[in-house]
C-alpha cells in the first residue's frame, strides 16, 4: 500500500465480471479456510443490532494451504529455503516409516512464514527430528501459543509453536489442533525442555493438557482458578464507567467491528 | 477461596479431575457456596520434619522480598547454607494484557504491551508493531525516519535497562555506589524519553504504521549531549566494578548455565552470549534496518554472572555507537505510513490539557470536510482492518528473545496477541544455576538473568 495507489481500490483486488462485463469487485478471501460464520454487524448477539445489517452472513477464513514450490526469505527461484525444510522433513519421516501426508496434513505459506499443520499424535516425533537432523536443527523453541477458535468444530483449540534453528538461521512454524472435547496435545518438554512454563501457561490459559508434561498445574492464575481465562468464551469483566457525563461500558460490552 | 466469575460451559473446561480438590469439599448452603480448606495432616507433616535432618529447611524467599526483582517468589529448599532445590512461584503480577488485548483495537493495543515488561517499553512497542504491520503487509511501507527513530528509542532503552540491571544487581550485593551511579544515569535516559514521548515508562510513542508523532524540536541535540556524557560516566562502571576484586569474587562462577544449558531452558540474550554464542536477533534477523548498523555482538565464555555483567557493560558502549549511527541517519520526512487507512493519529497536537487531537485539524474536518470527518470518527472509534492470517516477530530485546505471535480474524481488534517474554523463559534457568549453590548467590544468579515480573507474568 504505497502512496501511489489508491488506498480504496489496490490494484491487486479480486474482481469478478457482472452480467454487463463490467468488471466489480467480488469478495475478497473467498479461498482458505473457514474458521468462523459471523451474523449482523457490530458484533451484537443479543438482539442489539438496530443496524439494519442483521441478515448479513460473514465468514472468517485464514489463509488455506499452501501448493510446492514454497519459496522462502530471499529465495530468487521458485525454490527456496521453505522446500528444503519441508523435503528434509519428509524425508526423515520418510526413513522412520512415517507417511508424510499423514503426519503433516496441511503446509502454509503466509507473509513469508513457513507453517506446517501437524496431526498431534505425530508432534513429538516431528520435533525431535527437526531438532536432531542435521540439515534441520532447530535448536531453539520459543514456547507455545494457544489460540481458541470456537467455530472451528473438532479443532477448536490450537498450540501454535515457533523453532529457531541458529545453525541455519531459519524459523518454522508448529500447529497443533485439538478439539474441545477432548483437549490433549503430547507435551514437547521431552524434547524441549524450555516448553515447561509455557504448557504451563497455555494449560493455565486455555486448558489443553499437554500429555507426558512432568508436573501441568496453573502458573499465573491461582491453583483453585475455575475455567481457562483466555478462552473466547470466558468473559473480560469489568465494569463501566462514567466519563464526563457519559456511561462508557466495559470493554467486552462495546461494539466490536470484527 | 476463589470461585469463577461465570458459569461454565455444558461440557466443563476442567478436564482432568486430578486438580479440582476443591470442588469435592464445596458445599451448598442458604448462604451460597462454602468450601472447606483442609491441608495435609498436621501430625504427619510435624513427625517427618522431626525425623528429618535440623538443617533442612524450605524457605519463601518473596513475593515481598527486596532481591527478587519485584513480585518473584522464590521457593528454596535449604541445607545448611546450601541450596538443594530451588523453584519460582510467578503470577503475582498476571494482569491479564493478553485477554484485554482482544478487546481494544490493534492501534489500542500499544498502550498494553508497553506496560509488559516496565523496564523495555519500547521493545515491547516495536516488537508489537512489528507483527502488526506483517499481518498487514506494510513492513516495507515503514517511513525510514520512524525506523531510525525506532532503533534510537530501543537502544536508548537497553541502555536504560541494562543500567537497572547492574544497578540493582549490585545493590543486592551490597555495592550501593554503583546503584546511585545506574540510577543517574537511567535518569537522564528517561528524561530524554519524557522530552520525546511526553511520558518517562508506558510511552505508547510506537504506534502500528510508525510512531505517534515525531521527535519535538530539541530532541536531537539532547540526544547527542547524552552520549557524550555517558561515554565519560561508562568507564566508571568499569572503575567501580569490573576490577573489584569483591565484585568479582561474588561473581565469578556463580549461576553457572553452559550453552547446551541455555539451549535446553530456551536462554537468550546475555545468557547464551555469556555461554559464547554471538547470537543477537539484531545480526541474525535484523528488523528495523539494523543491518544498516555498525555494532559488534560481546560474547564471554565464563557462562557466569561476572560474564554477564561484562556483556551488558559492553552492550551499552555498543548501543552508544548506534544511537550515533542513529542521529546521523535522521533524516527529516514523515513518521507514518502513508495510507491514511492505517495512519493513526490523523493529527495530534499539544494543547492546555496535554497532547490530543489537533484543534486546527477537527476544525477543518468538522467545518469542511463531511468525508475527512466520518473517515477519522471510523479511524478512531472502530480502527483498521487487518487482513486474517497470523505473523511472528522477534526483536533483541535487553533480556534475549521478545517475541509476538499476532493472529487476526480480519478484524479491528487482534484475535490473540502472545508475547514470548524473555524474562519469562530465562527464569526457568534459575534453579539449572541455584541448585548446589550457596543461599547468597541465588541472589547473584537471579539477578544475572535480570527477570522482570511485568514481563514474566504480563
Amino acid at each position: 500500500m504505497s502512496e501511489q495507489k489508491n488506498p480504496e481500490r489496490p490494484d491487486d483486488e479480486p474482481r469478478g465480471d457482472n452480467a454487463n462485463g463490467e468488471a466489480v469487485p467480488t469478495q475478497r478471501d473467498d479461498t482458505g479456510e473457514v474458521i468462523a460464520t459471523r451474523r449482523g454487524m457490530f458484533g451484537a448477539d443479543n438482539g442489539g443490532d438496530t443496524s439494519g445489517y442483521g441478515g448479513l452472513v460473514r465468514t472468517v477464513r485464514l489463509p488455506g494451504a499452501t501448493s510446492r514450490p514454497y519459496g522462502g526469505p530471499g529465495a530468487r527461484e521458485a525454490y527456496g529455503d521453505f522446500d528444503e525444510i519441508a523435503d528434509e522433513l519428509e524425508g526423515a519421516l520418510d526413513e522412520q516409516g512415517l507417511v508424510p501426508e499423514n503426519v503433516i496434513p496441511k503446509t502454509v505459506v503466509d507473509r513469508g512464514e513457513l507453517t506446517f499443520h501437524i496431526e498431534r499424535e505425530y508432534l513429538p516425533a516431528v520435533a525431535r527430528i527437526l531438532r536432531d537432523d542435521p540439515a534441520l536443527r532447530f535448536e531453539l523453541c520459543t514456547g507455545v501459543s494457544g489460540v481458541h477458535f470456537p467455530g472451528d468444530k473438532g479443532r477448536e483449540l490450537h498450540a501454535v509453536y515457533h523453532l529457531r534453528s541458529i545453525t541455519h538461521n531459519r524459523l518454522i512454524r508448529l500447529e497443533v489442533s485439538a478439539p474441545d472435547a477432548d483437549p490433549h496435545i503430547p507435551s514437547l518438554v521431552a524434547v524441549y525442555p524450555t516448553n515447561d512454563w509455557h504448557e504451563r501457561e497455555t494449560y493455565d490459559f486455555f486448558g489443553l493438557v499437554f500429555d507426558g508434561h512432568p508436573a501441568l498445574t496453573r502458573i499465573m492464575m491461582p491453583d483453585d482458578w475455575q475455567g481457562f481465562p483466555q478462552r473466547k468464551d470466558y468473559p473480560l469483566g469489568g465494569i463501566p464507567v462514567e466519563y464526563k457525563g457519559a456511561q462508557i461500558p466495559a470493554p467486552d460490552q462495546r461494539r466490536s467491528y470484527s | 477461596m476463589t470461585t469463577a466469575p461465570h458459569s461454565h460451559s455444558p461440557n466443563g473446561h476442567r478436564t482432568s479431575s486430578d486438580f479440582d480438590t476443591t470442588e469435592s469439599l464445596a458445599r451448598e448452603t442458604t448462604e451460597g457456596t462454602v468450601y472447606n480448606v483442609t491441608g495435609g495432616d498436621w501430625d504427619e507433616i510435624a513427625a517427618s520434619a522431626a525425623k528429618s535432618d535440623d538443617e533442612r529447611i524450605i524457605v519463601n524467599m518473596g513475593p515481598q522480598h527486596p532481591s527478587t526483582h519485584g513480585v518473584l517468589r522464590l521457593i528454596l529448599e535449604i541445607d545448611g547454607e546450601t541450596v538443594t532445590e530451588a523453584r519460582c512461584g510467578i503470577g503475582y503480577l498476571h494482569t491479564g494484557i493478553e485477554k484485554n488485548l482482544e478487546y481494544r483495537t490493534w492501534t489500542q493495543g500499544t498502550t498494553f504491551v508497553t506496560r509488559m515488561d516496565y523496564l523495555t517499553p519500547f521493545f515491547n512497542e516495536t516488537a508489537y508493531c512489528l507483527a502488526v504491520e506483517k499481518l498487514l503487509g506494510i513492513t516495507d511501507d515503514i517511513p525510514d525516519r520512524a525506523s531510525v527513530v525506532r532503533v534510537m528509542l530501543m537502544e536508548l532503552n537497553r541502555l536504560s535497562s541494562h543500567l537497572v540491571c547492574i544497578a540493582t544487581g549490585g545493590m543486592e550485593l551490597g555495592a550501593t555506589t554503583i546503584m546511585i551511579y545506574g540510577f543517574r544515569d537511567r535518569e537522564l535516559i528517561l528524561d530524554i524519553y519524557e522530552l520525546i514521548t511526553g511520558l518517562r515508562m508506558n510511552h505508547a510513542y510506537i504506534r502500528p504504521g510508525g510512531l505517534a508523532q515525531d521527535l519535538p524540536p530539541g530532541a536531537v541535540d539532547q540526544v547527542r549531549a547524552f552520549v557524550k556524557k555517558m561515554r565519560k560516566n561508562l568507564p566508571e562502571y568499569d572503575k567501580l566494578a569490573t576490577g573489584n576484586p569483591v565484585f568479582k569474587g561474588r561473581m565469578e562462577g556463580i549461576g553457572y548455565l553452559d550453552l547446551a544449558g541455555c539451549m535446553a531452558t530456551g536462554a537468550t540474550g546475555p545468557i547464551v552470549r555469556s555461554a559464547g554464542l554471538p547470537h543477537d536477533l539484531r545480526k541474525t534477523q535484523p528488523y528495523c534496518g539494523y543491518e544498516d548498523y555498525e555494532f559488534d555482538i560481546p560474547t564471554a565464555d565464563t557462562c557466569d554472572a561476572y560474564g554477564r555483567f561484562l556483556i551488558r557493560l559492553e552492550e551499552m558502549r555498543q548501543s552508544l555507537r548506534i544511537i550515533e549511527q542513529c542521529l546521523d541517519r535522521l533524516e527529516p520526512g514523515p513518521v507514518m505510513v502513508a495510507d491514511k487507512k492505517i495512519a493513526w493519529p490523523a493529527q495530534l497536537a499539544l494543547g492546555p490539557d496535554g497532547l490530543g487531537n489537533s484543534l486546527d485539524h477537527i476544525k477543518k474536518i468538522m467545518g469542511t470536510s463531511m468525508e475527512a470527518l466520518i473517515h477519522h470518527f471510523k479511524l478512531v472509534t472502530e480502527g483498521f482492518r487487518v487482513p486474517p492470517g497470523q505473523a511472528y516477530a522477534a526483536v533483541e530485546s535487553p533480556k534475549g528473545e521478545l517475541g509476538v505471535h499476532a493472529v487476526s480474524d480480519g478484524g479491528t481488534r487482534p484475535y490473540r496477541v502472545h508475547f514470548r517474554d524473555p524474562s519469562f523463559t530465562n527464569l526457568q534457568a534459575m534453579a539449572a544455576m541455584c541448585e548446589g549453590g550457596q543461599v547468597a548467590d541465588v541472589i547473584v544468579a537471579v539477578a544475572s538473568i535480570d527477570p522482570v515480573m511485568g514481563g514474566v507474568d504480563r
